[in-house]
């Protein structure tokens, strides 16, 4: 079925005339939405969407426009407006589409056709079971805010007239869900999921234990005294800190004089302990993908290693400016223009366990969860400051649970103070995998 | 957009198996956005999203689809299979007589898809020079405009037709300083619903050299405090305050769930007496004004918090309808793909009677945020955050020494009791997005200088 995307690309790239570049990215994704409340479906939302985007470069100048349709009619239209767009861009000899560099495209095994055939019922029982499995849990768990099934198809083809020819398509399911925990006049709340390409794969028990345990965990919390700590983040807690790190080394922000990192190059960024590999060619990454946002070939690319930063990552762009090649990192769907981003992040894991980290540490705070990453963190001046919930670390072991507090540090500082990186990577549902991290010399705010 | 008596027909269609409730929306959309970036314009876009979303309420059950074909043949296969996910049992032709509801856009001077590229993307341009001739510490300028045009309409089988036309115009300029402690950011945003008049009421020259300034006075910042303080916000920059600490928790899905620490205290004082808290969607040409929300609602003036008593909640079509009460207006949705939910459209705090001099100088040590950034919260627990992107030290009732950014976090009811000064100069703030459940949409905040006694302020400086 991808091949009818590949084969609209085909059709509009044939309109273009001699001396401009024409990219069309066709997109095309199905999913179902359920949630249940109080064991009835609540919502359940069946939808296919598609869509078009066109970039065109003429004379150095470079236009986009997107429809989300594949109307016939739509199509040319959306071809004119992005000529018409590219007229008013400056020129840029940089610019230019991605051209097919030689790297294989990777097999990967990311679509399941079972999918299809797993039937609405089912999905609706797994939202159904995994509520109930919170609720057995534990007798503090008073409510559940919402407990959810979804999945989603989608296909993506990228054609141009500089060679590239290729489609990816992926499949994916996860449930998740969200409770509140009470004692006394106590609330607090916690999440859980799990991730998936189909329903099968998934640990509805996993996902209701770890709700539960979120949340009746930080019963009784207080606010902490403000000071300076050691901190041990969570996977998940980890796994957003890498988000914004891999923002910091996008080669866009380099180029702009955005990047903390921008004239670091080959030198010690992070303690020796630190590792950062971006790779969406792991099957096992949520993001996994064969291309990417262009159309080339997905790749392993180290970020930083032992603590020494050695490259940037690219799209075709910033690569072609920067003097390199694409580090197959352009990062879009088909309404927008191949920004540069990382896709598929994780830390080379150490070899301990949570637990062993916390003895090892003695005396500090796991930080189970973080807010206003949007808004106290600031990835140009390295500013990080953030909410925070979590436990005491005393004797080597977990202590009183903690709340409405904030965790302050740099982002510059935060690596180079990384003392040790757990055991136990997962991957999430989002570009960066989770393992525990043990960072030192964070200050803590609170009472 | 689309034939009433097809819409009908698709009502019908959607009611076919039986139903409580039925709803078809039908969303056309046009963009327009110019980007510039590192002294070059980047990008010009344009962008068209048209289609129908279709909901069929049976019991407690909600079932939805949506569709980019807005032929007959495609309404009608969405609405049968919204009527198939939402499993009503019965059926039954049923025919929606529609009762077409009169509203009035927000005026809109200049259309801005009339307006000619070039003038877009000479904005952008006087914007960068501007910036740039702030001084040789500023290293990097940013610049984006966007419109967009969203007609909808909206019709349910309760035999509402009512149909908006909304226009949103927006500019941003983002400004990068460099000195000796590292590189720092300045922002300014303007938006509102309207259309290239916009121009007429912000000069971009302004917007630049304000963000511009404001990387610049970053330069010299010291590390914000860590610790309990007392924080006084300025007027116009911190509403986003309100949209966390209370705004999300008196949404009616959250209170129905029990998931809000409001929930059950309608009636009660639950803010200082100083605290009037008001949902607006009506306000002329505000970020979060609109004629009808996404459910055919009038947008309506919503006292939420008087004199510091909780009077209200924000409502939806499901939730009403569920307590048998009128709506309000706060029934919104991303996109037609999108169901709707209980939004807040411009949340604002009410004058009170201080003037911000008073304020400043009755404050011995603190900090003074005159620009505030995003915010979250959990409303089951009340415990928020939001991020202060220019903020100065308070010493001696004087503003002194400018503060790198941080977050703040308090707990929203405690934090409502605390709000000791209320100011006399109120001012909306600048464009926001919320984001619920995945989905964004445009409001607006607005506050007078106030004062918080004491909130966690997340530095690193002892």
């Amino acid at each position: 079925m991808s091949e009818e995307l590949l084969e609209i690309g085909d059709r509009i790239v044939a309109l273009a005339t001699g001396d401009e570049q024409v990219e069309v990215v066709v997109g095309r994704s199905t999913s179902t939405e359920v949630r249940v409340y109080e064991g009835e479906v609540e919502q359940l939302a069946s939808a296919t969407s598609a869509g078009i985007g066109v970039r065109v470069i003429s004379g150095n100048r470079q236009g986009f426009a997107y429809a989300g349709s594949l109307d016939p009619d739509v199509l040319a239209d959306t071809l004119a407006e992005a000529r018409d767009n590219a007229t008013f861009a400056t020129p840029d000899e940089w610019l230019g589409l991605a051209e097919p560099d030689g790297v294989a495209v990777p097999s990967l095994d990311l679509y399941r056709e079972g999918l299809a055939a797993v039937s609405t019922e089912a999905k609706i029982d797994l939202a159904v079971a995994l509520e109930k499995a919170v609720r057995a849990n534990d007798a503090r768990i008073t409510g559940i805010d919402a407990a959810d099934y979804a999945d989603g198809v989608s296909e993506g083809a990228v054609v141009s007239t500089t060679g590239i020819r290729t489609v990816s398509r992926d499949a994916s399911c996860y449930v998740s869900v969200s409770c509140v925990a009470q004692d006394g006049d106590d609330t607090q709340t916690g999440f859980g999921f799990s991730v998936g390409r189909l329903p099968d794969e998934l640990d509805i028990e996993a996902a209701a234990a770890d709700a539960g345990r979120r949340a009746t965990r930080l019963l009784g919390a207080t606010q902490p005294r403000s000071g300076r700590v050691t901190v041990v983040l969570d996977p998940y807690v980890t796994a957003q800190f890498l988000g914004i790190i891999g923002s910091t080394l996008s080669g866009e922000a380099v180029l702009k004089g955005r990047s903390l990192f921008a004239d670091r190059l080959g030198e010690e960024v992070a303690s020796a302990a630190f590792t950062l590999v971006d790779d969406a060619t792991n099957p096992l990454a949520y993001s996994a993908s064969e291309t990417d946002g262009e159309g080339l070939a997905s790749r392993r690319n180290v970020l930083i290693d032992g603590g020494r930063l050695q490259q940037f990552v690219h799209n075709a762009y910033t690569a072609r400016r920067s003097d390199t090649t694409s580090t197959a990192n352009a990062v879009r769907g088909f309404s927008s223009t191949p920004s540069v981003g990382c896709r598929a992040l994780s830390l080379s894991p150490g070899t301990k366990l949570q637990d062993e980290l916390l003895a090892d540490l003695g005396e500090g705070v796991l930080i189970s969860s973080v807010s206003g990453l949007h808004s106290g963190v600031n990835p140009v001046s390295g500013d990080f400051s953030t909410g925070a919930e979590g436990l005491r670390i005393s004797g080597g072991q977990l202590a009183e649970p903690l709340r409405e507090f904030t965790i302050a540090s740099t982002l510059q500082r935060m690596l180079s103070e990384v003392a040790a990186v757990g055991a136990d990577l997962e991957w999430l549902p989002m570009r960066s995998a989770g393992v525990s991290l043990v960072v030192r010399d964070v200050t803590v705010s609170g009472a | 957009m689309i034939e009433e008596a097809l819409v009908s027909r698709v009502l019908g269609e959607a009611l076919r198996t039986g139903g409580d409730f039925a709803e078809v929306f039908v969303e056309d959309k046009r963009s327009s956005s110019g980007r510039l970036d590192d002294g070059k314009i980047e990008e010009l876009g344009s962008g068209r999203d048209r289609g129908a979303g279709i909901r069929v309420v049976v019991g407690e059950t909600t079932g939805f689809a949506h569709t980019a074909d807005l032929s007959e043949a495609g309404l009608l296969a969405a609405a049968e299979a919204a009527a198939a996910a939402a499993r009503g049992g019965g059926g039954g032709v049923r025919t929606v007589e529609l009762t077409r509801v009169d509203t009035s856009s927000q005026p809109v001077g200049e259309r801005p898809e009339e307006v000619a590229k070039a003038t877009k993307v000479e904005l952008l341009q006087r914007a960068d020079e501007v910036a740039r001739g702030q001084g040789g510490a500023i290293r990097q300028v940013s610049a984006s405009y966007g419109d967009s045009r969203r007609r909808i309409l909206v019709a349910n089988s309760d035999g509402l037709l009512a149909a908006d036309d909304q226009t949103r115009t927006l500019f941003v300029v983002g400004v990068v300083a460099s000195g000796d402690a590292g590189m720092q950011t300045g922002r300014r945003s303007v938006g509102h619903t309207m259309g290239f008049e916009l121009f007429d009421r912000y000069q971009v020259e302004d917007l630049a050299r304000e963000a511009a300034e404001q990387a610049l006075t970053k330069l010299r910042a010291r590390p914000a405090p860590s610790g309990a303080l007392p924080v006084v916000i300025g007027s116009g920059g911190g509403g986003v305050l309100f949209h966390e600490a209370c705004g999300h928790g008196l949404e009616a899905d959250h209170i129905q769930k029990n998931v809000s620490v409001f929930a059950g205290r309608v009636g009660q004082q639950v803010a200082s007496p100083l605290v009037t808290i008001v949902d607006d969607g009506t306000i002329a040409n505000e970020w979060g004004t609109f004629a009808i929300d996404d459910e055919g609602t009038p947008a309506q003036r919503n006292v939420l918090i008087e004199d510091g008593i909780l009077t209200d909640y924000m409502w939806d079509q499901l939730r009403a309808r569920k307590e048998g009460r009128a709506l309000s207006g706060n029934g919104r949705r991303q996109s037609y793909k999108h169901l709707p939910m209980v939004r807040m459209t411009n949340t604002v705090l009410t004058n009170g009677s201080s003037t911000p001099e008073e304020i400043v100088a009755d404050t011995p040590n603190g900090v003074y945020v005159s620009h505030l950034g995003g915010g979250q919260v959990n409303t089951a627990t009340g415990d928020f955050v939001f991020g202060m992107t220019e903020a100065y030290l308070i010493e001696d009732g004087k503003i002194t020494e400018p503060l790198r950014e941080g977050n703040l976090i308090g707990n929203g009811p405690k934090v409502l009791e605390m709000i000791d000064a209320v100011g006399n100069d109120f001012q909306m703030g600048p464009p926001g997005t919320c984001g619920k459940d995945g989905q964004g949409v445009p409001v607006g905040d607005g506050v007078p200088t106030l004062r918080v006694t004491s909130l966690t302020v997340g530095g690193t400086a002892a």
